[in-house]
């Protein structure tokens, strides 16, 4: 058997596998959606009011925030998923079958390829779930065309997969699943620091380019541009940039953490 | 040293691994020809698991020539790997999943056709009684069934070369039983075993061959027969309450070794009837009458706390060596 023959059919066999944890085991997924749900309510039922009138000059309408927050949150979404990966990574680690793993003559890098289409594809179930909710509380792209719904899509898919990375490699240089729930913190924290809930220039001028140029805000303004005809501007190219480069520095720290010595 | 011709299925030389400046393996040599069964016995800490670790491909060694299956780990990892098949010491079970989607996952893995790891699924978990069990999750096993398990998975695509790292610690006896059993019933198959334990009865139950290992290095190695013959011979023991029969006895009868403290008397023997027989006339013919009288004969106990025993240990001539394991091993005649 090709090494790329290989490859595919043991990550598919992985993948199989962690697919059906996740099915076994819901409750950490859905555990994890109730962050971004939760906020996506409380944003727009509780707070929606305040956070629309200072968005849009004075008339508080609810709409108008919906439809600003939903980008951010679904980002959000992919965030908090992608921490329960580096939880189900670690504890991977710990448990005795991936010691088998490595004994068999099997390709080398599928467990790992394996936990990172599992974690892309739940990551979409979740966006999809969070982005069912939205629509069912009025959120309404305005003009997105079939080519903007693709690249939003392939936004959506790009950003699970650099997140997933980084979360694998978080995963695997944790002692414990405590440890990597620590470890991946900052997936869930740096969309509050984003313009995912008001706007950069409402920030104070000192911490503006922390939340412009960190990982979150680029793409959510590239998927509300995409979805609700904002304007992007350089934020596509830097959301993409961001997105190749967390997946080579995930990818590249996954692997050398994976290939040592197990402890 | 008795098998030239065979290709050995696991030969090394010169293994070493240290942990920074801790030395776990300090040069060792192993030689294990196909179809047999080695046990690598040693003390908790020895360095068991990190040469098991290093001849199934999962660590590196430091120095040393290794072959596997005729192949080296360290450049043909793969070639390794498709002959060996390893049950850890800790159960290397998916706990999240069934125990049938343990063995599916094995059958692929070993990209066996879906029908043909169908059927070796199900023969392997009647083989290992866990049909019944089957559909439940791994993590409900009881520590037998998991090990029982354990091993099943390690069978799915027939390696000829198992590798079992404690296979049988911290069950009960009616399980290590039964694990004995599985691995006498491998044997049959044909493939190598090998095998660690710190139980000594099991290496003298299961193993052609058995090494030592102390301290990093191979203390002993040969049949159980060969290593029982290192230790010095037989004796029966005479234990008395009172001192002054004590003396009386020790007084009358020569070739004992005393031991004062314990009031007890040592007398040569290899344990035969006759011999019993004629140091039981010797005794009556003395007027000795012991409150008890034990038969001991050498077995791997003495042999393993004779050679690893530590120099601290050793100071205490009552606390060391083989006279710290005698309830075990000796069988009361009266």
């Amino acid at each position: 058997m090709s090494t790329l023959s290989l490859a595919v059919r043991d990550s598919s066999t992985m993948l199989r596998r962690n697919l059906l944890h996740a099915r076994r085991y819901p409750s950490m997924t859905l555990n994890l959606l109730l962050t971004p749900v939760m906020l996506l309510l409380l944003f727009v039922y509780v707070f929606g009011d305040t956070m629309s009138a200072g968005l849009g000059g004075g008339t508080p309408d609810r709409d108008v925030y919906i439809a600003y927050v939903v980008p951010g949150l679904l980002l959000m979404t992919i965030g908090s998923t992608t921490i329960g990966t580096a939880v189900s990574v670690a504890t991977d680690m710990t448990e005795g079958i991936v010691a088998r793993f490595r004994t068999m003559a099997i390709h080398r890098g599928s467990v790992i390829i394996g936990h990172v289409l599992g974690s892309v594809l739940q990551c979409i179930a979740s966006v999809v779930f969070v982005g069912a909710i939205a629509v069912a509380i009025g959120f309404r792209s305005t003009d997105a065309t079939v080519l903007e719904w693709l690249a939003a899509f392939g936004l959506l898919v790009l950003f699970s997969l650099a997140l997933t990375w980084l979360a694998v490699g978080m995963g695997l240089v944790s002692p414990n699943a405590e440890g990597a729930s620590n470890n991946a913190m900052p997936l869930i924290l740096l969309p509050l620091l984003s313009s995912a809930f008001v706007p950069l220039d409402a920030m104070p001028g000192w911490f503006r380019p922390v939340a412009e140029y960190q990982p979150f805000t680029p793409a959510i303004e590239t998927l509300r541009g995409l979805l609700l005809g904002t304007e992007i501007g350089h934020d596509g190219w830097l959301a993409l940039a961001w997105c190749l480069g967390l997946v080579v520095l995930g990818y590249l720290w996954s692997r050398a953490t994976f290939n040592r010595d197990p402890r | 040293m008795t098998t030239t011709t065979d290709t050995p299925a696991i030969a090394a030389t010169g293994l070493r691994k240290s942990y920074g400046d801790k030395t776990v393996l300090d040069g060792i040599d192993l030689h294990v020809p196909e179809g047999t069964v080695f046990a690598l016995l040693g003390p908790n800490g020895a360095g068991k698991t990190t040469a098991v670790k290093i001849l199934s491909t999962l660590i590196t060694a430091d120095a040393g020539a290794i072959r596997v299956a005729g192949h080296d780990p360290a450049t043909h990892a793969d070639a390794v790997r498709a002959a060996i098949g390893v049950t850890g010491q800790f159960s290397a079970v998916d706990n999240l999943i069934t125990g049938e989607e343990n063995m599916l996952l094995m059958a692929d893995l070993h990209h066996l056709p879906r029908r043909e790891g169908r059927r070796a699924t199900a023969e392997l978990l009647a083989r290992f009684d866990l049909t019944d069990a089957a559909a439940r999750p791994a993590a409900t096993y009881s520590g037998g069934m998991r090990r029982r398990l354990d091993i099943a998975m390690t069978l799915v695509g027939s390696p000829r070369i198992i590798f079992l790292d404690e296979p049988t610690t911290g069950l009960d006896p009616r399980s290590r039983h039964n694990m004995w059993q599985i691995i006498r019933e491998l044997l049959t198959d044909g493939v190598t075993v090998f095998l660690t334990t710190q139980y000594l009865e099991e290496a003298d139950e299961l193993a052609d061959r058995i090494a030592v290992l102390h301290g990093g290095r191979i203390a002993a190695h040969g049949t159980a027969a060969e290593l029982k013959r290192l230790v010095p011979g037989g004796h029966v023991r005479l234990r008395f309450e009172d001192p002054g029969a004590y003396e009386r006895a020790a007084g009358a009868l020569r070739e004992t070794v005393r031991d004062d403290q314990a009031l007890t008397l040592q007398i040569p023997s290899d344990g035969t009837q006759r011999e019993l027989r004629a140091i039981l006339d010797w005794l009556d013919a003395a007027d000795v009458h012991a409150d008890t009288l034990t038969v001991h004969t050498p077995d791997l106990d003495d042999v393993f706390f004779a050679l690893t025993a530590t120099p601290e240990h050793s100071e205490n001539p009552e606390k060391s060596g083989k006279s710290a394991n005698f309830d075990k091993s000796e069988e009361t005649v009266r």
